[in-house]
């Protein structure tokens, strides 16, 4: 047989832009990159002209000037002297705030309904069915607004706290006030408080690196006695009793260090108009967390039990088998297992609840959006700059909280060989 | 084809749209409606009623000016804002006026890009209180939770009036007067504030209006009138001039009772030029030469709307005062149509 | 052959009752609610709340007055016992359903409702003759002309460019392929802008077919949130099976492009992408554009929901057995045929579930329009709660519209576990 003859070389035509598959996927990328570029120059130049029909230029340096109106919910120093970028922190602040303690509380709830539903207690596993799917299929702003009208219409006024036969009284002797304006708990208070330092943005209070530095210590030290009794352990096969050991290098730094500082309570106090003294948890925060710990809480409790469904029987026959309790069987080798699969949807529920946080305008909680998106852009009229700013700074969050999920989601993965 | 099925939306989306110019009263003569903001519901300034017809003293500003450009008062589309999204809803041209309890201001006037054409309501921020707290002056106010419209020029002036009087306050934002109203009479708030006005239209609403005062201190002055987008002069005259029409026709005796008598012709040059049976008033404007005619005949002139609305015969119980005509020791003052 | 022996059975024993410790109530309690020390505090303490929750309700309901024009009736009825104020359901459930739509119109929208559900069936149940495909094809112009009345032809006019692509495409093929798809482009689009309003008007004027109109202002209630939800779902579904392919492919920039447009939109806020379309999208669109606040709440519902719905089909996409697009391309197959004929009716039926759900939270959070002044239940709530006759009602108000919206999602929900059942027969 002759030599099979090389294919013919052909030299480049234009139609093989289209028709060959070397450069076909080149051509359609570099047609769509300019569809692309077309439409987001037509957007740009759209919002250039509009913004010259209004005779409004593009610029942040609103954020500098003086905001003029008050905050109630401040975790940093802020006045009405302060400024729009200031307020806007102040919002930011308590979003994060609302999205942390509520993905805490969720993340409880959740676990817990949801071992709860797969228990066989039955009157038990059915209560949590009825809590999952009521919560699950009602909108969350509805749950909002019901929490928000439980705290505004059904709890006494400061005013019945008044006089000498009150309607109403506080609870736990006398410490906490649940008012229809927010709820006053006690307060930390320090007698020899080691005061703050300025961080520019921030004011750290001292007394709470104190505290936190104590606390990790203990920590610290307590692996550290806890190992030293895995060694003994190991070699002679008696653990030592380290029980009380534990417990005075977990707390007894913390102690020493809240005497030194003459820790004490201020407790909530009823003077003119309202309480005063002790943390004012306010109506539109208490109504925002417990809507979105129960609403989130139950879709958690759903990602928890399809975690656990999905481990197999055999494991909880093999813990048995060894002689464990149910108890210890769930704690100690389904949980752990289960949380492979557990804990990605639980991130994108964490997602949802920092996403969520802005419906806080139902109930007028000074969230980001209210700052930044609400007052702010209606005092200065900046509404494209505050929009972009807040999409971004949401944009942040999200990001950030779904690189962690990456992150420990390849930490997790199964190592298979 | 999947594509285009996204573009079509876009397409039918344009379709269906109408066109907002430079020039706003082609804009709306095209519409055959005005599209008015409104507030979300103050009874006797703006107000749906069960059937979704809106009435009140700022509607009656609206239908005026419909009646003026459209020949119909009813051909307006109210589009309720809240203090947050008026200005957007008007900068972003969903709506051609806003008629709607708002503050001028030089910022509002200058920074913002809008025209202020003249004041329908003079009015100043007051406090409203249960009568049972023992509060007589807005400076025993020292501690006291107060519920605030936000996105208005309320919450500036109280941050400054407590700051000046060295008081503390608790602010509770809130976005409509409806749910204001809720607050504060749950008690979740010992104080409302707002203009005036609104907390006597609010008050009247409720169950036990004897109950609750109105402290005397008005802390701030609050000249609310109607307002355009800037750049569009013939259309801000258009609404400014119907605007003064109203009041000037209070000023010269013609009501919506004699306004057909008047119409044939009168021997006050004044009001012959107002209801266009001389002069071409209605022609520099861009309008016919009965446009205030119409204008007023759609709710009357100014001491009509006011009295319809909000004045003492309604449940809202408002005194002239300062709204009075010039000649009666107010400040309603139109300038001469000539 | 097996011998008889007399010591041996013949026949089965009859099978015995359990001995009487392991039956009945009681055991039945005792192994359920009893077990053990915790089990029984759990138990107690549930009882306890179940207890405390019905003895505190029961007189609620039990006292409900139905037919009273004000609270202030309502709560003289009562006399002062505790009890709730149904009356303003009756009062005004046709609000809460329809908004300020018309009320000699209300036909239209039950109408719409019902052809929606004849136009889902051949979708939804796999019996159903598949000539009413046509009628789902059709559905979307006639259910805009009944809410919004006006000529039936507009509508249909625009509808019509979808047919006439593809006789464009079928027409150029033949001849070459891309421009066939071209063609198959530009033909909607012209006779959206040259021809579609005179053939139209020609048309209205034949048989006018028209309808009284209804402003989008009057719209509102529960009839709001389902056009939203449905038109949002509907509209998103080819969307984001264009981001999840796109997301998917081998082309760097695209998949750029789709990767960045999701994630964005997955990271905002939905309220943020809907103050978008009242305050800024004005901004973005040629100086002079504005339409209707239903439509532009619509279009960015779309962008948001096609974002989550390409996940779901990425997923479906995932999940599909790497053999299948292998099998593909060895039939030869191009990408589009591949993915029409084999990968997406497989991949789409695995992600119908999904789809479900989606639409479940779509329809939930249609309740977030009332932040930019439409009158969905809760917006009506709040109005209705500002008249004088009303002042003060809630919990009336809330269970209803949060039983109407149970019983939807809910319903919906189980359709998604027996699809979800059904495919995993099919599938294993």
């Amino acid at each position: 047989m002759a030599n099979a003859a090389d294919p013919p070389k052909d030299s480049f035509r234009l139609s093989m832009l289209v028709y060959d598959t070397r450069y076909r996927s080149i051509t359609i990328q570099i047609v769509a990159l300019f569809l692309f570029m077309g439409a987001a120059a037509w957007l740009v130049d759209n919002t250039i002209q509009n913004l010259r029909t209004l005779g409004k230029d593009f610029n942040f340096s609103f954020l500098w000037s003086r905001a003029g109106y008050d905050i109630n919910q401040r975790l940093v120093e802020y006045t009405n002297d302060s400024s729009h970028g200031r307020a806007m922190l102040v919002g930011l602040l308590n979003t994060l705030l609302l999205a942390f303690i509520s993905c805490v509380t969720a993340t409880i709830v959740g676990v817990l309904a949801g071992v709860a539903r797969l228990s066989k207690n039955w009157i038990v596993a059915r209560l949590m069915t009825i809590y999952v799917e009521a919560f699950r299929n009602i909108p969350l702003l509805l749950w909002i607004v019901v929490f928000f009208a439980v705290m505004t219409e059904s709890m006494p006024a400061p005013s019945a706290f008044r006089g000498d036969d009150p309607a109403a009284s506080m609870l736990l002797f006398d410490t906490v006030a649940v008012t229809n304006r927010g709820v006053y708990v006690p307060e930390p208070l320090f007698y020899r408080s080691l005061g703050d330092i300025d961080l520019g943005i921030f004011l750290v209070s001292l007394d709470l690196i104190a505290i936190v530095a104590a606390l990790v210590q203990g920590f610290y030290v307590n692996r550290a006695i806890v190992g030293r009794a895995t060694r003994i352990q190991e070699a002679t096969g008696i653990r030592p009793t380290t029980w009380w050991q534990s417990i005075l290098a977990l707390f007894g730094p913390v102690i020493a260090v809240l005497v030194a500082l003459g820790f004490h309570l201020g407790y909530p106090e009823l003077k003119g108009f309202n309480f005063t003294g002790g943390t004012h948890l306010r109506n539109s925060l208490i109504a925002l967390w417990a809507a979105l710990t129960i609403y989130t809480g139950a879709f958690i409790a759903e990602n928890v039990r399809a975690g656990i469904l999905a481990i197999s029987r055999g494991q909880t026959e093999a813990a048995f088998a060894l002689g464990m309790r149910p108890g210890r069987t769930m704690s100690l080798v389904i949980l752990p297992q289960a949380l492979r699969v557990i804990i990605p949807p639980l991130i994108s529920q964490y997602l949802n609840i920092t996403k969520n946080t802005s419906l806080a305008l139902a109930v007028g909680y000074m969230d980001l959006r209210s700052t930044l998106d609400g007052i702010t852009i209606n005092q200065t009229g900046r509404e494209l700059e505050g929009m972009l700013l807040m999409m971004l700074i949401y944009l942040l969050i999200s990001l950030t909280i779904s690189a962690a999920m990456n992150v420990y989601n390849r930490s997790v993965k199964l190592k298979e060989r | 084809m999947k594509k285009s099925v996204f573009l079509g939306t876009l397409t039918a989306a344009g379709l269906a749209a109408g066109v907002v110019g430079a020039a706003t009263l082609d804009d709306v003569k095209a519409r055959g409606e005005l599209n008015c903001g409104v507030s979300t519901g103050l009874v006797g300034f703006a107000a749906p009623d069960a059937n979704g017809v809106w009435s009140g003293f700022d509607v009656a500003v609206c239908r005026a000016v419909a009646a003026a450009a459209l020949g119909d008062p009813m051909a307006v589309k109210f589009v309720p804002t809240t203090g947050q999204t008026r200005f957007t809803a008007l900068a972003s041209g969903e709506v051609d006026m806003l008629a709607r309890n708002t503050t001028w201001t030089f910022s509002r006037d200058v920074d913002l890009k809008f025209t202020f054409l003249g004041v329908n309501y003079y009015d100043g921020q007051g406090f409203m209180i249960r009568k049972d707290m023992g509060v007589t002056s807005a400076k025993e106010l020292d501690g006291a939770t107060v519920c605030i419209q936000t996105g208005t020029t309320t919450e500036l002036n109280l941050a400054d009036f407590f700051k000046v009087n060295g008081m503390s306050y608790e602010p509770v934002p809130i976005e409509t007067n409806a749910e204001a109203q809720q607050q504060y009479l749950a008690g979740a708030c010992d104080v409302y504030t707002t203009d005036a006005s609104g907390l006597a239209a609010t008050r009247a609403t409720f169950a036990d209006p004897e109950n609750h005062a109105i402290l005397p201190e008005i802390v701030s002055k609050e000249p609310l009138g109607p307002l355009v987008r800037h750049g569009d002069d013939q259309w801000a005259d258009i609404v400014r001039w119907t605007l003064n029409a109203l009041i000037a026709a209070e000023e010269y005796g013609v009501t919506s009772a004699n306004i057909e008598e008047l119409a044939k012709g009168t021997n006050n040059p004044e009001i012959n030029r107002l209801l266009g049976t001389e002069g071409d008033l209605g022609a520099m404007l861009g309008l016919d030469a009965e446009w205030a005619k119409r204008a007023i005949m759609a709710g009357g002139n100014y001491g009509e709307i006011f009295a319809a609305n909000i004045g003492e015969a309604t449940p809202i119980g408002l005194a002239r005062g300062l709204n009075a005509q010039w000649t009666q020791g107010g400040l309603i003052y139109s300038p001469p149509f000539r | 052959m097996a011998q008889e022996y007399s010591y041996v059975r013949t026949e089965m024993l009859p099978e015995q009752e359990p001995p009487s410790n392991a039956v009945g109530a009681l055991v039945w309690v005792r192994e359920n609610l009893f077990s053990g020390p915790l089990n029984t505090i759990l138990t107690l303490a549930s009882l306890a709340a179940v207890w405390w929750i019905l003895s505190h309700l029961s007189g609620w309901f039990l006292n409900s007055v139905w037919q009273a024009g004000s609270l202030a009736e309502c709560r003289e009825i009562l006399d002062g016992a505790t009890g709730a104020c149904f009356a303003v359901i009756t009062d005004r459930w046709e609000q809460l359903l329809y908004g300020f739509y018309p009320s000699d119109a209300y036909w239209r929208p039950n109408l719409a409702l019902l052809l929606m559900l004849v136009a889902l069936a051949p979708v939804l149940f796999p019996g159903v003759p598949r000539k009413l495909f046509w009628f789902s094809a059709i559905y979307p112009a006639l259910a805009f002309w009944l809410l919004w009345g006006g000529s039936i032809w507009p509508p249909l006019v625009v509808l019509a460019a979808f047919p006439l692509g593809f006789i464009a495409y079928r027409l150029v093929e033949p001849i070459n392929g891309i421009l066939a798809t071209l063609a198959a482009l530009a033909a909607p689009i012209l006779w959206w802008f040259l021809l579609a309003g005179p053939v139209g008007g020609v048309l209205a004027g034949i048989l006018p077919g028209t309808l009284e109109p209804v402003a989008s202002d009057l719209f509102g209630g529960f009839m709001l949130s389902i056009i939203i939800g449905v038109t949002g779902i509907a509209l998103s579904l080819p969307l984001g099976i264009l981001l999840a392919l796109g997301r998917q492919s081998d082309l760097i920039f695209l998949k750029t492009i789709c990767v960045g447009f999701i994630e964005f939109i997955r990271g905002v806020p939905l309220i943020t992408l809907l103050f978008t379309a009242s305050l800024l999208l004005n901004y973005f669109l040629p100086p002079g554009t504005n339409f209707d606040i239903i439509l532009r709440v619509v279009i960015m519902v779309t962008f948001f929901a096609a974002a989550y719905m390409a996940e779901v089909i990425r997923g479906g996409l995932a999940a599909l057995p790497r053999g299948q697009y292998e099998a593909a391309d060895a039939l030869g197959l191009d990408y589009w045929k591949a993915q029409r004929l084999i990968i997406l009716p497989q991949a789409l039926k695995i992600s119908i579930p999904g789809i479900v759900n989606t639409f479940i939270g779509l329809f939930k959070d249609t309740t977030l329009v009332v932040f930019i002044g439409l009158l969905d239940p809760i917006g009506l709530s709040n109005a209705i709660r500002a008249t004088t006759e009303w002042n003060g009602v809630y919990w009336e108000l809330f269970v209803f519209i949060g039983l109407c919206f149970f019983i939807f999602c809910f319903g919906m929900s189980r359709y998604s576990m027996y699809l979800e059942r059904r495919l995993k027969t099919d599938h294993r």
